[in-house]
């Protein structure tokens, strides 16, 4: 009898390929390329979406003789403490040199989708003028640009669908940017544009949206007024995504009237957010039309809510699937949300005051919020205090935990009514929760909390560490333990050489490490730069704290590897080293 | 990672040490310094007193942390809480003063946050009333200098920069309070109702 991969050999290539079609995920493509050369080779002429987890671990040139057919790439660039300040701008993830490549590999580019990249207004006009059919651009976290670029964007795009802008500063040319889309542009699906602090023009926003009748996402940012969203609202009932602007107002306005009207017409809207200026609660019951049918709603901008407030909207919404609030809510409004929201998958409570004055949610909302909601898989918690006892309540609660992140505003605080270090409450989590990916700890930790991840933690792909642990040991038991650890970013922790260097080849299964303010020397750094040659080991020394000196025990204050097929990298700047 | 590897590595640590483990003592120097020095948040604290030193009402602050993304943190940097406490009411609130642009704002987000209270505008005067038991509380602040004024009577900046906190006062306690007139803010002035 023939054996089953020889049957498999008499497939033609067309048979694949229309297998490998219904593969979606690029792991799952991964593993396919992986079997035999044959597969490998329709699985690369087929592919056409690319995701480039560091856009600095391969090149745009090889991506492109790889997957020739790619029209949709998604690229990340700095590390994700660039987030928090930790990495100068200029640090690199510049996107030009791939849209570059991809221009003259006559690449049919239809999406990109960057993170933390560094984009300019020169990338966005070539990505404007030399893809025809470009239809999706999605920009989270990136910086560079100007409005210029999206004007260019508006201009020669002729099938945009998705203009998706999160979270960026742009600077503003106030050159009227959005009635630079073209009378004959009505194809778009998906517009988002709340992060911009310019000013927009209300009557061609107006008309863009009249004309474009497949318009399900639109989240204008604080320039719409409410008049402007109430005729907009009329203009496009069919939407499922809205983000309502600044939604600022005098609430006995007639406009106010008249938006509750038109939110009444909008029946598909499941999705809401905005509230970016809101001083007065008055206004919310505008929306209630459509809360009931509320699968996510974010009003973690909306400083002015008060718990009270907060709490009577999120009453109407019993079928939130996803929730952003500020700590406003307070342990008793998470209560609320416990025995309302019992679909609720995914929670992000955000501090209000940055000094943590205001801060109102403690371990309690999120035992409530545990007891309440058997669906919770994903949480993102910034409180004043956590305990032992309450964590562990939540890991026998909640044992479906993908996503786990507690940011204790204090970041050593210890358990708040024992005083112990917080190890046995993540230590529950982690055994409790065994399809557990990304971690997030704060709070008084040591190498004990260490030793539990590594030995129960085994899906863990993403886990970040601050002022934790009390020994090298600590860092190495997550080493060897979590088998399937992609992301690891360490800051202000007593791990050093030692830990680092006891397992080099375990980085190249990972995608990265950072670790700062932490025990490592330059001369660590080296010794593993030069036994690893897959590795890009990167100083960073924007403070001029290191000298080029060969003092190998100096202390390394921002080291950032990451395994790559390229090698160094030829545009870091001068404050990074590649050893 | 299975216990026994946990095992393994502990053992070899009362045998004298990994193998690799660096020292910062001289060669032939018994004692073995352990590397991991423990980076304590209050050490971080001190090195950032000294920044902090000139900013007099902030906290020490550590870069990065709480880890908010920069978009997030600037929309929160016009953050000034003050108390606001109801006579009579057992419980304090917190109303950040920098999102209110005026005195009518002010007024509405305090209404709204004791929701017994609604505004009642009488000859001018700003005033709340609980409908229940027909009290009035008139809104004071105590200033920079200590001292317990009316709210309203300055520009609304120059309210926003001297208020510490926030006191919604029974009006017949308010006999007597001072208020901003242009030549001397001193108790013992009257209002008029």
């Amino acid at each position: 009898m023939r054996s089953f991969q020889s049957m498999l050999n008499y497939f033609p290539e067309e048979v694949l390929e229309h297998v490998f079609d219904f593969l979606t995920s690029h792991r799952d493509r991964n593993a396919v390329s992986l079997v035999c050369k044959s597969w490998y080779t329709v699985e690369r002429f087929s592919r056409e979406k690319v995701f480039i987890g560091n856009c600095y671990a391969i090149s745009p040139e090889r991506l492109i003789s790889r997957f020739p057919r790619v029209r949709s790439l998604t690229l990340k660039g700095k590390p994700h403490f660039a987030d928090f300040n930790l990495v100068p701008h200029d640090w690199g993830g510049y996107v030009q040199p791939w849209i570059e490549s991809m221009a003259k590999g006559g690449v049919n580019l239809e999406e990109l989708r960057l993170k933390r990249m560094l984009v300019s207004d020169e990338s966005l006009e070539l990505l404007a003028n030399f893809f025809p059919n470009f239809k999706s651009l999605v920009l989270v976290s990136c910086e560079g640009f100007t409005t210029d670029g999206l004007a260019a964007i508006a201009s020669n795009c002729r099938f945009l669908r998705e203009l998706d802008l999160q979270e960026i500063e742009v600077e503003d040319r106030r050159g009227q940017w959005l009635s630079c889309f073209p009378d004959s542009c009505t194809s778009l699906v998906s517009l988002n544009f709340a992060c911009l602090k310019g000013e927009v023009n209300l009557a061609s926003l107006e008309r863009l949206v009249a004309r474009c009748r497949n318009l399900r996402s639109l989240r204008v940012n604080h320039a719409v007024p409410i008049d402007a969203l109430q005729r907009i609202l009329m203009q496009a009932p069919q939407l499922v995504d809205l983000g309502t602007g600044s939604f600022g107002q005098d609430p006995d306005s007639d406009s106010y009237n008249k938006l509750e009207t038109a939110m009444q017409q909008c029946t598909s809207i499941t999705s809401l957010s905005g509230f970016l200026e809101v001083v007065t609660a008055r206004c919310l019951p505008a929306v209630y039309p459509i809360c009931r049918h509320l699968t996510s709603l974010n009003l973690s901008y909306a400083a002015g809510i008060y718990s009270d407030e907060l709490v009577k909207l999120i009453r109407h919404c019993n079928k939130l699937e996803r929730l952003l609030v500020l700590d406003t809510i307070g342990d008793k409004g998470l209560g609320v949300v416990a025995s309302t929201c019992k679909e609720l998958q995914e929670l992000r409570v955000f501090p209000s005051d940055i000094h943590g004055g205001n801060a109102a949610v403690t371990e309690e909302g999120l035992v409530a919020i545990s007891a309440g909601c058997p669906k919770l898989n994903s949480i993102l918690y910034f409180c004043q205090q956590m305990t032992n006892a309450a964590l562990i309540m939540v890991a026998k609660n909640c044992p479906n935990f993908i996503r786990f992140r507690l940011a204790t505003l204090n970041p050593t605080i210890p358990d708040a009514v024992t005083m112990q270090p917080l190890d046995e409450g993540f230590g529950a989590i982690v055994k409790s929760c065994k399809g557990l990916k990304r971690l997030s700890v704060s709070g008084l930790l040591t190498d004990q909390l260490f030793l539990y991840i590594g030995i129960y933690a085994e899906q863990l792909e993403m886990l970040s560490i601050a002022f934790a642990g009390d020994s090298d040991k600590g860092m190495f038991y997550v080493l060897n333990g979590c088998k399937k650890l992609k992301k690891l970013e360490i800051r202000d922790s007593p791990f050093g050489d030692v830990a680092l260097l006891e397992d080099m080849g375990k980085y190249e299964t990972m995608r990265s490490l950072w670790m700062s303010s932490c025990e490592v020397t330059l001369g660590a750094c080296k010794t593993l730069a030069q036994k690893m040659p897959r590795l890009n080991v990167e100083i960073i020394n924007d403070s001029d704290q290191m000298e080029a000196s060969d003092d190998d025990k100096q202390r390394v204050e921002k080291m950032y590897l990451y395994r790559t097929l390229v090698g160094p990298r030829k545009d870091a700047p001068d404050f990074v080293w590649t050893l | 990672m299975s216990p026994e590897n946990t095992k393994e590595l502990l053992e070899s640590e009362t045998s004298g040490g990994l193998k690799t483990e660096l020292t910062l003592g001289l060669p032939g120097d018994s004692q073995v310094q352990k590397s991991g020095i423990k980076r304590g948040f209050t050490d971080v604290v001190h090195l950032n007193d000294a920044i902090a030193e000139s900013q007099p009402h902030s906290k020490a602050q550590v870069v990065g942390w709480p880890p908010v993304r920069t978009y997030r943190k600037n929309l929160m940097k016009n953050g000034k809480y003050v108390k606001v406490a109801v006579d009579g009411a057992p419980y304090l609130r917190k109303v950040n003063l920098e999102i209110y642009s005026s005195y009518q704002d002010l007024l509405t987000a305090m209404g709204d946050m004791f929701t017994c209270l609604t505004i009642c505008n009488v000859l001018n005067e700003r005033k709340l009333m609980d409908s229940a038991n027909g009290e009035e509380y008139v809104p004071t602040y105590e200033d920079k200098d200590g001292d317990w004024m009316l709210v309203g009577d300055v520009p609304w900046k120059m309210f926003v920069e001297s208020c510490k906190r926030l006191r919604l006062m029974k009006s017949s306690e308010a006999i007597g309070l001072g208020s901003a007139a242009p030549s001397t803010p001193s108790k013992g002035s009257s209002i008029s109702c």
